[in-house]
């Protein structure tokens, strides 16, 4: 019962201050404003990164080639896989879904009087289904078209954009470093990532890349496509065994190829982009302390100009843990409007960078609850010394205090 | 009722002591309306701070209803002060932001008694302000602000009410019409004890004790009425 009047007579000391209380509270709104629009694009940022890297398969197996060895002296050639290994590892591994052999190098592209220097990229038939890749016009090559090496090419869309401007590139010839090429596909737009744009490629066929465009016999890089995440352990180590043998490395020898798989990388993207959105969060939650600091100092200018009205409290027997609560409660409240107020306003910033900056935003419940939650707990903390210090106030002199 | 035996206050102010309060003696019973007057320094705004519990004495005893008040705790004399004192001051010490009913029921909201608001409106009308429950300290007249004041010194049914100057920011009129109130009260046997410097004012308590010097100089029985 008490405690209701208590916070009636809080809730009126506000309100005759309201433009006090509205500064006072304004740290506290900025504060809790910024930890949920920063958290909010920062979690944005994550989740908008992972859904980009999602879409190149978390299930893909990427071996590369290491340095070759011989006899303790390391080569600088990295040439130590072949198409043969591809095969190899698709007949010996049965957990596996599909396997890709790349080769790929920048190269100039010719259409009529236009000029591009684009990646081309030699696959297996099996590319684009690997790294999702999905086809917009024509169609893929396929293991036929492989097998007798033809000069045939499919069009990644900033490529397509390049060369080919708003004409339908089907049936077309371009020119790959001079050889001609029959365009037979394009592919849909995977959206660019900030460190490569992945349809600003062109497909053709490994083998034609490896004899005719590039002149090599080994290969990059072979994906691998696990039929279940959960087996991807296993198919690395299954990968690593068979390729030692097939490359015949004695025990205690090193590896001369790499195996990696994209869920690493995401898993250390991750990792980053927590720490940003932990940075943000942290220099937000600096704005929450100075608005606590606020609060302390209008409370106890409001203790210093209440002192007789302390003192009158005290003489009618309000006890010490009475006025205490009274202001903790006057803070608290200035704080918890702080809070409600911040939370619309975060919730708004967020949206609104969302829709102006194009920036993917996520407003998390946590974000919500954590930054609430601290500001009542700093309006606790700092208005406490204030409360105290009415509390402890000696009645004579409150109420002599004029 | 009240029993002070030596009672003195001290204080220190810095390397010097002041001795605001010498050892005092008196008792005062039940339904008493006693005046204590004496120049400013004579130390009677130190008695009142003793008597009402706001201080603690530097030493002697106090006792009020069988309760040894020095040897009280902080909290404890605040529920002295809540359940059996009840104070009337010079400047009123209204809250000014509360209506009177507010005002009055103060004292009941600290001391967790039920139906505040009812014992409040009660206190209200007998000094004859319950048609203005509503108004604020600065809607009143000065009279007006006083009765709330005094309400509010009854609400809890103390067992002393202790007046400091409370006709002193008054006008002669108002004033005597305090005065009379606190002679109504007192013939509802409520114990009073007023502070005041005004001899007219003194002249209305059935004992004066006249203080000088942090001694009491005279105590005695006023006019023909006697206890």
């Amino acid at each position: 019962m008490l405690i209701w009047v208590l916070f009636k007579m809080a809730l009126r000391s506000l309100v005759t201050h309201k433009l006090r209380t509205f500064l006072t509270a304004l740290g506290i709104i900025i504060g809790v404003a910024s930890v949920i629009s920063m958290i909010s694009i920062g979690e944005g940022a994550r989740s908008q990164t992972q859904d980009t890297i999602s879409k190149f398969g978390t299930n893909i197996i990427t071996v590369k080639p290491g340095q070759k060895k011989s006899r303790h002296v390391t080569t600088g050639k990295v040439d130590t896989l072949t198409l043969d290994d591809a095969e190899y590892i698709k007949a010996n591994i049965p957990l596996i879904t599909g396997v890709a052999a790349q080769v790929y190098r920048s190269a100039q592209l010719k259409f009529e009087n236009k000029n591009t220097n684009t990646t081309v990229r030699g696959t297996g038939a099996s590319y684009a289904r690997l790294a999702n890749f999905e086809m917009d016009l024509g169609r893929y090559f396929n293991i036929e078209e492989i097998k007798s090496a033809k000069r045939i090419c499919v069009l990644g869309s900033t490529a397509l954009k390049n060369l080919f401007a708003g004409i339908n590139p089907l049936g077309k010839t371009i020119k790959v470093n001079g050889k001609n090429f029959l365009v037979i596909g394009t592919t849909v737009p995977k959206g660019a990532l900030s460190w490569f744009d992945p349809d600003d490629q062109i497909f053709i066929p490994v083998t034609t890349a490896q004899k005719r465009v590039f002149g090599i016999k080994h290969v990059q890089s072979i994906d691998v496509q696990a039929g279940k995440i959960e087996d991807l352990e296993t198919i690395i180590e299954d990968i690593t065994r068979v390729l030692r043998q097939k490359h015949n490395i004695l025990e205690g020898r090193e590896d001369d190829f790499y195996v990696q798989n994209s869920a690493q990388f995401l898993r250390s993207w991750g990792d980053s982009a927590k720490t940003f959105t932990y940075l943000l969060g942290g220099i937000a939650a600096i704005s929450l302390m100075v608005g606590g600091i606020g609060i302390m100092n209008i409370m106890l200018v409001s203790v210093t100009e209440r002192t007789r009205e302390i003192g009158i409290r005290k003489a009618l027997g309000a006890k010490k843990k009475e006025i205490l609560e009274q202001f903790l409660i006057e803070s608290v409240l200035i704080s918890f409007l702080g809070g409600g107020i911040g939370i619309l306003l975060g919730i708004g910033i967020s949206r609104f960078v969302s829709d102006i900056g194009g920036w993917e935003t996520i407003v998390s419940t946590q974000s919500i609850i954590l930054s609430f939650g601290f500001s009542v707990a700093i309006g606790i903390f700092f208005g406490f010394y204030p409360a105290n210090k009415a509390a402890n106030l000696n009645p004579i002199d409150a109420l002599r205090y004029e | 009722m009240i029993e002070v035996e030596r009672l003195s206050k001290v204080y220190e102010m810095g390397e010097q002591k002041v001795s605001a309060l010498a050892g005092v003696d008196f008792t005062i019973k039940k339904g008493e309306f006693v005046a204590i007057m004496g120049p400013s320094g004579s130390g009677k705004s130190t008695l009142m701070n003793l008597l009402g519990c706001l201080d603690l004495p530097s030493s002697g005893t106090y006792r009020l209803e069988n309760l040894n008040i020095q040897d009280l705790k902080p909290n404890q004399l605040a529920e002295v002060r809540n359940r059996r004192i009840g104070f009337v001051f010079q400047s009123f010490n209204l809250l000014p932001r509360a209506s009177a009913l507010e005002n009055t029921e103060l004292p009941l909201l600290y001391g967790r008694v039920p139906n505040a608001k009812e014992i409040a409106l009660q206190a209200l009308d007998r000094v004859g302000l319950a048609h203005r429950a509503k108004h604020k300290p600065t809607e009143l007249s000065g009279g007006e602000r006083q009765r709330v004041a005094i309400a509010r010194a009854l609400v809890n049914s103390p067992a002393i009410i202790l007046a400091d100057e409370p006709t002193g920011n008054l006008d002669s009129t108002t004033g005597r019409e305090i005065m009379k109130l606190f002679h109504e009260l007192n013939q509802e046997a409520v114990t009073l004890i007023l502070v005041t410097h005004e001899q007219e004012v003194a002249q209305q308590a059935k004992r004066i004790i006249q203080m000088r010097d942090g001694k009491i100089v005279t105590d005695e029985l006023n006019g023909v009425e006697s206890c």
